[in-house]
């Protein structure tokens, strides 16, 4: 019989460590088919972060380095530059990327650093017990928000990719969200499109993606899709920046 | 004084500062990365790297941070490449976290601080008071790094130049410990000619390195052990390292030793206050030795341990710029058996000759 639809090579055949409804593991398959679908396996190395997803590389068949938490982008501009003919990604979430790395984030953008990011945003810290996040919506309760994000005392949640779409050396910056067929398509485009952009020497280009965390929302998984479109969306909204 | 370089070499005489010979070393070693944030007193490696790095065929990178230039070099070296940061005492401890990573992953790196005197941005006079953090480890986890203390310039260029070797050969951060004097200042040294110099090329290829993934099975570097066994298991594994490391590299110097009734103990610059010390009290007809640490971590114990054990009566006299650090580390290895002192002085204060002396008479006295 003619196959016409697998598992694809960049990703191994293993049951995930994620929650169910979690988005992570829908984004490592995005991720895995566009590597495969432009044949870069072989030159690919992935950057995982410090949070639910670092050990992205148990699923991932590729070279991969793991960063200390936020550094993601310091690891990888080091590895782009003494490598320039491989193709380079960093995989982070919304408190390594947006907090902790917000420095390293910035100065790799401005530096336009010839590099792939793939920025999950679930809008809370998954990893270590659902505490707020810089992403963290107004209102939204978390482990250290119990009352609900306010913006008086803990901020407004932080819109990093327009943030970063401003400097120059960025080249492009698009939101996409995985809460839907149509959004899981057009996430695998905007990572494929990212790391073409790589290939063609164009520069710094990230890629952001609304994901589901249910078990810190305290929803169901359809509750979460739910929840990214008519709350998240409105906050973050999606399509290209730049 | 310098082990690296073999008699025949007959490398060119240079005049340069400390720091710019740690820079020079360290492309001459086949460092084809470097990454740092400005510091004083350690700005004339940053610069000549800038200048030289990428003619070198190199990357030169200004970080925006001490967190981010280490981060950097812990992707370089996972690169397979021989990699490089320096810095001076704030930012070495902005470093610690990424050193740790280092360690953790087994990668092979350098990095260089120049003290200034603590605590806090405290000034930038010369000081030995991050001994504890190098040596201890001033990161999270069980981990060492080899700590190696120059106390010229010849020497800053011939350890800087075996730090990138014993880093690769053990998979270990090596750290340069030298002091704002030693940065500073500038001496006549001589360079490997070109026929010593390493070639980045022809260094033997990492197999572990992520350099992707054709042609062979994937490579990870990490750090993350979660299931339980597995970290402990690891952990035994760099201990059973760090063991063999303390047989094989003990370095020290040591002056006079035989007859001496006092036995002076100092590292890097401190040590050639204390040589010129020793040479009056010699002159003097007193019986006074020396003992230079050139490794810290290893610490050369074992010469320590045969002159405690022995049936002459002695004393030490630990001199540092800064309040007893390396002296601790006397006094394990002495195990009590002879008599410890100490003279130290730090803030940017350092013990001169004279104060030596008046401190052996004052020992030989009492």
């Amino acid at each position: 019989m003619k196959r016409i639809f697998g598992r694809t090579k960049s990703l191994r055949p293993l049951d995930t460590h994620y929650c169910s409804g979690c988005g992570h593991g829908v984004v490592h398959r995005l991720l895995a088919e566009a590597i495969d679908e432009l044949n870069i396996r072989g030159i690919t190395i992935g950057v995982t972060p410090v949070g639910c997803a670092v050990v992205a590389y148990d699923y991932w068949d590729f070279d991969c380095v793991e960063s200390a938490h936020g550094r993601g982008l310091a690891v990888a501009t080091a590895i782009k530059r003494l490598q320039p003919e491989k193709v380079v990604f960093t995989y982070q979430g919304d408190g390594d990327l947006a907090a902790i790395g917000t420095a390293e984030t910035i100065h790799a953008a401005n530096r336009g650093e010839n590099l792939t990011v793939v920025f999950i945003n679930n809008a809370v810290y998954g990893m270590t017990g659902g505490q707020m996040a810089p992403t963290t919506l107004i209102g939204q309760k978390s482990a250290t928000s119990p009352l609900g994000r306010n913006e008086k005392t803990e901020g407004y949640p932080l819109r990093i990719s327009e943030l970063l779409a401003q400097l120059q050396g960025v080249y492009s910056v698009e939101r996409t969200a995985v809460d839907s067929v149509y959004g899981i398509l057009k996430t695998k485009n905007a990572i494929k499109t990212a790391f073409q952009n790589q290939m063609e020497n164009k520069g710094f280009s990230l890629v952001e993606v609304l994901s589901a965390c249910p078990t810190y929302w305290d929803m169901s998984a359809f509750e979460s899709l739910d929840w990214i479109k008519n709350k998240m969306s409105k906050v973050f909204p999606l399509g290209r920046i730049k | 004084m310098n082990r690296e370089q073999r008699t025949e070499d007959r490398g060119e005489k240079v005049l340069l500062s400390g720091n710019e010979a740690v820079a020079k070393s360290a492309i001459d070693a086949g460092c084809r990365f470097y990454a740092g944030y400005p510091i004083t007193p350690q700005n004339e490696l940053i610069g000549y790297m800038a200048k030289n790095m990428a003619s070198s065929g190199g990357i030169f990178i200004q970080s925006e941070s001490e967190l981010s230039a280490i981060n950097m070099v812990f992707g370089a070296s996972a690169s397979g490449v021989r990699a490089m940061t320096s810095s001076s005492s704030p930012g070495i401890s902005l470093m610690q976290e990424g050193i740790s990573y280092i360690a953790g992953a087994e990668l092979p790196a350098v990095i260089v601080n120049i003290m200034r005197a603590g605590p806090g941005l405290g000034n930038i006079w010369p000081a030995q008071s991050d001994y504890f953090q190098a040596v201890k480890s001033g990161g999270h986890g069980d981990y060492h790094c080899i700590v190696l203390a120059p106390s010229s310039v010849q020497e800053a260029y011939a350890l800087t130049f075996e730090a990138f070797v014993l880093a690769d050969k053990y998979r270990i951060p090596v750290i340069i410990l030298g002091d704002a004097m030693l940065g500073q200042m500038m001496e006549p040294l001589s360079v490997h000619s070109q026929e010593f110099i390493v070639h980045s090329k022809k260094l033997r290829t990492k197999s572990w390195a992520a350099t992707g993934c054709k042609d062979r099975k994937p490579n990870v570097v990490k750090s993350f052990y979660l299931n339980l066994g597995d970290l402990e298991k690891f952990n035994l594994k760099l201990q059973r390292k760090y063991k063999n490391i303390q047989q094989k590299e003990q370095r020290y110097e040591e002056l006079n030793i035989n007859d001496a009734r006092i036995i002076l103990v100092a590292y890097g610059t401190m040590a050639r206050l204390a040589k010129q010390a020793m040479v009056s009290l010699r002159e003097k007809g007193l019986k006074v030795g020396l003992i230079r640490p050139i490794n810290l971590w290893p610490f050369p114990q074992k010469i320590f341990q045969r002159l405690a054990i022995s049936d002459k009566r002695l004393a030490f006299l630990v001199i540092e710029m800064s309040y007893g650090q390396m002296l601790e580390d006397v006094k394990l290895a002495v195990n009590g058996q002879q008599r410890v002192e100490f003279l130290g002085r730090s803030g940017g204060g350092i013990p001169t000759e004279e104060e030596i002396i008046k401190s052996s008479l004052s020992l030989l006295s009492s």
